[in-house]
């Protein structure tokens, strides 16, 4: 991939970045349908139960079943929808999902594109997710689905703020925005990795993704005892599915970009055990940083409303950019 | 040059899968699935029960207020980006600069808290 960059743009070159990326879209779609297996499973096991075990062998094929049953159901769209806008809604729920995908490294020379504003297009691209809620749940014209699409949209931009903020700390250490870069700059010994020396960042980028995500204990908008599913209520087969895959690839964008900025990326925890491939160092990150998002939900019931607020602005917020002056002041005493 | 453009084809390649895949995947699903619309299906979902007004039922004014918070401080990390980029090139006077700028926004924060804003009372 890296030599080909540097060659001029040819048609042979651009099929070839195109059957990288098909590649990386079939990689993610199973990481999705496993992500969802795994967590029922574990989830499952966490509970004394068994989780599923019908569907192939260890219930493996779960999933697959359960995504061929949206695909042969009946889509309804109610009378009173605005039809236009509750087709886009998914699609455009889905687009930037994928598309933050394309900045993000694996390794040092597994990357897509090494683009020099790759985190600040992250977090632009990241933003219109929200926007797609909102449309769902207006279009909806379902009382339950607005509520839940204006939770949902108030809640992601509110916890929005605090996530781009919390990275600026590491934006300033590494002096760069280019997620390779930031990677390649931590070091061989775990406590190099910016996790340690930006600490407040890291917890304040965790709890801020974790809502992001609208998982558990922050899974306001789909609270069933109270909004019935929230923006998605009226959506049915595979539209419905969508939402649902979004959900899931950014499990897997939030987790690989965790694993970049704060955990070492492909890097060795200890120097001496670099002979190990970075790819598998990736691999064992990111099944980490998923794995505590299920045992996050295992484990937390969800807050209430007026808690989530609360936290979001008086809490994470000023502690956010509080990090920011106290890396800034570090850099100026130390390492200048 | 080259590998300048190159990184922005391939971002649009993966903005252009991301929109093939849900063409794909529903064109395929029109074909696959039955279509059996009666007037009950097409009703709007209440609980089982008749929809009562309109969907678009008057919500809180607060969603608005959050809003408008939100579009100060993205605009905020807007300028604290390039900032952090340059910061190790630059002097101690940007420090003292961005302390301003956020120090000015951060009164407004705390107006909002005082103003009880933040405070969430109903749906």
């Amino acid at each position: 991939m890296g030599d080909r960059l540097n060659e001029s743009l040819s048609w042979g070159n651009a099929l070839i970045f195109t059957l990288w990326g098909v590649v990386l879209l079939i990689l993610v779609l199973g990481f999705v349908t496993y992500a969802i297996y795994f967590e029922r499973k574990v989830i499952g096991w966490m509970q004394h139960r068994i989780g599923p075990n019908r569907v192939g062998p260890l219930g493996l094929l779960q999933t697959v079943a359960d995504i061929l049953k949206l695909l042969i159901k009946e889509d309804t769209i109610p009378r009173k929808a605005d039809r236009v806008l509750f087709i886009l809604a998914p699609a455009l729920a889905y687009v930037p999902a994928f598309g933050v995908l394309a900045v993000i490294p694996y390794t040092q020379n597994l990357y897509f594109a090494d683009i020099n504003v790759g985190l600040l297009y992250y977090v632009a691209l990241s933003g219109i997710t929200t926007i797609a809620i909102v449309l769902g749940g207006w279009a909806s014209n379902n009382k339950y689905a607005l509520l839940g699409g204006m939770r949902s949209a108030a809640q992601m931009i509110s916890y929005e703020v605090p996530l781009v903020i919390s990275v600026v700390g590491v934006i300033m250490v590494s002096g760069t925005m280019n997620l390779r870069s930031i990677g390649e700059q931590q070091g061989d010994w775990f406590w190099q990795w910016n996790f340690l020396p930006q600490i407040i960042g890291f917890v304040v980028f965790i709890i801020a993704a974790v809502s992001e995500l609208n998982r558990t204990p922050f899974d306001l908008p789909e609270a069933e005892s109270e909004l019935v599913a929230g923006y998605h209520v009226e959506y049915s087969g595979f539209r419905f599915a969508f939402f649902m895959l979004t959900e899931y690839v950014y499990v897997y964008a939030i987790a690989a970009l965790t694993t970049v900025l704060f955990l070492g990326g492909w890097q060795a925890p200890l120097a001496f055990l670099d002979f190990v491939p970075g790819i598998i160092w990736f691999l064992l990150k990111f099944a980490s940083v998923v794995f505590f998002l299920i045992w996050l939900r295992a484990t937390m019931p969800r807050i209430r409303v007026d808690q989530l607020m609360g936290l979001g602005w008086k809490v994470l917020l000023p502690l956010s950019l509080a990090n920011v002056f106290i890396t800034a002041v570090y850099l100026e005493l130390f390492v200048k | 040059m080259e590998s300048y453009v190159n990184n922005y084809v391939i971002v649009a390649i993966f903005i252009l899968l991301g929109i093939l895949l849900p063409v794909v995947a529903l064109t395929a699903g029109r074909l696959l699935r039955p279509h059996k619309p009666t007037d009950e299906k097409k009703t709007t979902y209440e609980s089982g029960n008749e929809p009562v007004g309109e969907g678009h039922v008057r919500f809180n004014v607060r969603y608005y207020v959050y809003a408008l918070m939100f579009v100060v401080f993205d605009v905020e990390t807007v300028f604290l980006y390039p900032w952090a980029v340059a910061y190790k090139q630059l002097g101690l006077f940007v420090l003292v600069e961005m302390a301003i700028f956020v120090a000015l926004l951060l009164i407004g924060l705390l107006y909002a808290w005082r103003k009880k804003v933040l405070k969430w009372d109903s749906i």
